[in-house]
């Protein structure tokens, strides 16, 4: 046991756990407490109440839209940033992180400023009879400035690690330039593309801030899941406001495990 | 021949301009034309309104309250990388990967989630709400609430970057020293903190960005009193709320600023974090000149 040979294992681990458990763990165990008062049907009845239920359909069908768009144009950034040369590459790689750097509420205001009908790019598009702000389609758009770098980095470091000579050999051998990419780089990507599409996607089912400026909140049509948490918190319905959270963290653990899933299988497709 | 391959291993320079201008126009109208916004609404009443709007006592004791929850949080979540990143990179144990998915656990908790975990703790009806009320505590509400929701949210950032570096790097050199007599510490600062630098410093101004930006937790813990209890983001949806536009855009400027200083050290740790992988495979890699 040559790894025994270095100290500290005891006290590093020992905080770490204990660390975890005080801020993550134990405040996470104590969130179904108050729907526990609710019982099994009181329960049930808030989390399908018709509201509730137009809010998780919203959610989820906004996020699918943007995690969509993000798998599209996702790809096609990463693959220009990896493969093509340009000037001021660097300077577009660095700043697909913006939306990491940029606090949520800055991107929601600027957004709706944006997108408003008497905005710089909602003008031009109301003339055209498309209203973005203060419905479902200026929801995804935020979605989609908000997981955009969740799909170009989990596929930039893949796609350079391409071996230009499986290429080669499928070219060698007679493939089209369509060919190789649809029957030898694409389900080399393929696991990588599904795992940043699933990131941005799960991402978005939480997110608040960039959303709650340009969605208007109307119930029903424009209320997503998270703003329904904060109004029932609001109005000091806590066990409604944990059941509903409920709801949703389960939705964000299942994914978590599919993205885990997904990762491990990544793993052993590139080793 | 040539042509042939270089036709079929790229695409057609056509097609190559096409994609790359869609590229840039998509970039364009989803990053570059909002960082552009914030900075032109800002600026829209001139100087002097930019200046009195970011100088304004509210704002002031936002940008205050913002920098002490990160100056609490950006630490605490330090040392509890370094210690994750130690026992987990350098030790095998049962339950690794359980611990390593745990550690990722606020990610993917809804940020409005993360804040109310604490207002059902802490809160007036909360777990040690009662008490709390008996022994004139404040927690939510008030500026405890929102560190800790702070905490709790920039939480991984630090762990989650050193833990692959840590384990990359192996445990050769520390073993090497711990052999020749230096004791735990001393192996740490010495041997391995020079090996993780960078990945250390991306990984809190990552942790750092999280902990001045975040809007939901805090939103949910602060209870919205002016001057008291609001961060920079919270002060940022205040002036917006009350259609004062400027000066919302000139507070989230600073913000949008942090941002920008964000991305530039995350560009230049990311590179450092490489050339030090690189230096470390070329040694290893070298070949042995005194062998045939």
């Amino acid at each position: 046991m040559a790894r025994a040979v270095l100290p500290g294992f005891r006290v590093t681990m020992g905080f770490t756990v204990f660390y975890l458990c005080l801020i993550v763990l134990g405040p996470l165990l104590t969130l179904p407490t108050p729907a526990a008062s609710l019982g099994w049907s009181g329960f049930w009845d808030v989390i399908t109440d018709p509201r509730v239920v137009a809010s998780y359909r919203l959610t989820l069908g906004a996020s699918l839209a943007a995690a969509c768009v993000n798998a599209v144009f996702g790809f096609l950034v990463a693959w220009v940033l990896v493969r093509y040369e340009f000037p001021g590459r660097r300077i577009i790689d660095a700043l697909i992180d913006l939306p990491f750097a940029l606090p949520t509420a800055v991107a929601g205001i600027t957004l709706t400023a944006l997108y408003a009908p008497n905005g710089w790019l909602g003008r031009p598009l109301a003339a055209r009879g498309i209203t973005v702000a203060f419905t479902p389609l200026g929801i995804s758009i935020a979605l989609v400035f908000i997981g955009l770098p969740f799909v170009v980095r989990t596929l930039q470091p893949v796609i350079e690690d391409l071996d230009a000579e499986v290429e080669e050999a499928a070219a060698s051998l007679g493939a089209g330039r369509l060919q190789v990419l649809v029957r030898v780089i694409l389900p080399y990507l393929y696991p990588a593309w599904l795992t940043g599409f699933a990131l941005a996607f799960a991402r978005a089912v939480g997110e608040y801030g960039s959303v709650v400026f340009i969605s208007g909140n109307m119930p029903m049509r424009t209320e997503i899941t998270p703003l329904l948490i904060v109004t029932k918190l609001e109005q000091y319905d806590y066990p409604g406001a944990t059941a509903v959270a409920l709801v949703l963290l389960i939705i964000s653990f299942v994914l978590l495990f599919a993205i885990n899933a997904l990762q491990g299988w990544s793993a052993r497709r590139l080793a | 021949m040539s042509n042939l391959r270089r036709s079929t291993l790229t695409e057609p320079a056509p097609l190559r301009w096409a994609i790359t201008a869609v590229v840039l126009l998509f970039l364009t109208l989803f990053l570059l034309v909002p960082l552009a916004t914030v900075f032109i609404s800002a600026f829209a009443k001139g100087m002097q309104a930019y200046f009195s709007a970011v100088r304004e006592p509210d704002a002031m004791a936002a940008l205050r309250l913002t920098l002490l929850a990160a100056a609490i949080a950006v630490p605490c979540n330090l040392v509890f990388g370094v210690c994750a990143g130690w026992g987990i990179a350098k030790f095998d144990f049962p339950g690794k990967n359980l611990l390593t998915t745990l550690i990722d656990l606020p990610f993917a908790v809804s940020p409005v989630i993360s804040g109310m975990l604490f207002v059902l703790l802490f809160g007036r009806n909360g777990v040690f709400g009662s008490w709390l009320f008996d022994h004139n505590v404040r927690i939510v509400f008030a500026v405890p609430g929102i560190v800790l929701a702070t905490v709790f949210v920039s939480f991984p950032f630090v762990a989650r970057e050193i833990i692959p570096m840590m384990e990359a790097a192996g445990n050769d050199e520390e073993e090497a020293a711990a052999v020749l007599g230096a004791g735990g510490l001393q192996t740490f600062f010495r041997v391995t903190l020079p090996n993780i630098k960078w990945g250390l410093l991306y990984g809190v101004i990552l942790c750092n960005a999280r902990a001045m930006g975040e809007f939901g937790a805090v939103s949910v813990v602060s209870g919205h009193i002016r001057g008291l209890t609001n961060t920079l983001p919270l002060q940022v949806e205040i002036l917006y709320n009350e259609y004062n536009f400027q000066a919302a855009f000139a507070v989230a400027s600073l913000l949008a600023f942090l941002a920008l200083i964000t991305l530039v050290v995350k560009a230049i740790a990311e590179r450092r974090v490489e050339q030090t992988v690189l230096e470390r495979t070329e040694i290893r890699l070298k070949p042995d000149p005194t062998s045939p």
